[in-house]
């Protein structure tokens, strides 16, 4: 299916994926109008999971229902399981040459860096007022102090959502 | 037994995850120190190894570890886990698209899990930083270890000054990182 050719083509994950998707199904294959695509493109940001995967389950069950949505994921996800199945492979039997460490000691780095500049995006996007402001802080301070599981920060951060909006405070 | 427990951590990370890529990071970081799967150089080196290939970096990272612990069936089977959330919910929300969309819990809801999203990966890069600039073990005991190198330091400002200029902001991570794997080797950074 297209979306192994999708999967194939897209480096650097989520974002990277939605200009080559509106080529494929909107403008190739007209399985989706570009409104569509959008639409899911947002819905499958703030559903959790993964947003490649999310949105090629949306549009494979628009076209053929709960088949093609599953289809249309393990689509996606095939090329990523076989090229990282070889790259690891190999990986661990280059892992001690010394220009490996050196390179790789470097691109830590550079991957801090590139972290780093994807946070301060988010960052933008979801720390919007006070409330959340708190609620970044905390996590930031409750991850690196205490020892919890971080997904009682995602379901706390949802209670805090339904309350702080309840009480009507923070940005309309 | 191996492969249930790396069906089930993935699943929890497809299911918790949410904003997409990076948001599985501070996920992955949890179950190596949890699992000792992987060391957090490893993770960070997976990053790249994502960054570097195609596809969508959480299924990456999880064929990487499920491969590296298990063989090809663990890269299947944590792949599964990991997309498993995803499709059951996406199937749910598509059914029901246009009253998810406007439901006021669900987006209070939202207004508070994504701030949550955005601090659970800024505590992850805090930890990741630590170890590859500063080759400390952990926050804990970063006082004692931590080592004030020069050359990662000098590599971090450069990067981080490159990557937010006009121009040179929009090309492709694959570059930043290729040009680091050169400086790496020439200027001996294992060292």
């Amino acid at each position: 299916m297209t979306f192994a050719k999708i999967g194939s083509m897209m480096f650097g994950g989520g974002m990277a994926m939605l200009p080559l998707l509106q080529r494929e199904l909107v403008d190739n294959k007209k399985w989706v109008t570009e409104e569509e695509i959008l639409d899911y493109y947002a819905i499958g940001q703030c559903t959790p999971g993964i947003i490649a995967v999310n949105t090629a389950t949306f549009v494979g069950r628009k076209r053929k229902g709960l088949p093609g949505g599953i289809a249309a994921t393990l689509g996606v996800v095939f090329p990523s399981i076989v090229i990282i199945t070889i790259i690891a492979a190999f990986l661990s039997n280059f892992a001690d040459i010394k220009a490996v460490k050196d390179a790789f000691a470097a691109i830590r780095v550079c991957v801090c860096v590139l972290i780093l500049n994807s946070v301060i995006k988010l960052g933008k996007k979801t720390v919007v007022d006070a409330p959340t402001a708190v609620i970044f802080v905390l996590v930031v301070a409750g991850m690196l102090l205490l020892d919890v599981s971080p997904v009682l920060f995602v379901i706390g951060g949802a209670l805090c959502g339904i309350v702080i909006k309840s009480l009507g405070v923070g940005k309309k | 037994m191996m492969l249930l427990t790396l069906y089930w951590e993935f699943f929890k990370t497809g299911l918790f995850a949410v904003g997409g890529g990076l948001a599985t990071l501070p996920f992955l970081k949890a179950m190596g120190a949890q699992y000792g799967w992987f060391t957090q150089a490893q993770l960070v080196d997976m990053v790249a190894v994502s960054e570097a290939t195609p596809g969508p970096i959480g299924v990456n990272m999880a064929t990487y570890v499920g491969f590296t612990h298990a063989g090809i069936p663990g890269a299947v089977v944590a792949t599964l886990g990991l997309i498993t959330p995803s499709i059951i919910i996406i199937l749910i929300v598509a059914s029901v698209l246009q009253k998810f969309r406007s439901n006021k819990y669900v987006e209070m809801g939202f207004y508070g899990m994504r701030p949550v999203s955005t601090g659970l990966i800024a505590a992850a890069l805090i930890g990741l930083m630590i170890i590859c600039l500063f080759g400390a073990g952990s926050i804990k005991d970063f006082a004692q270890t931590a080592v004030f190198a020069p050359k990662p330091l000098i590599l971090f400002a450069a990067l981080m000054v490159l990557t937010n200029i006009k121009k040179v902001k929009d090309l492709h991570p694959i570059l930043f990182i290729a040009v680091s794997a050169v400086i790496g080797i020439i200027f001996n950074y294992s060292e």
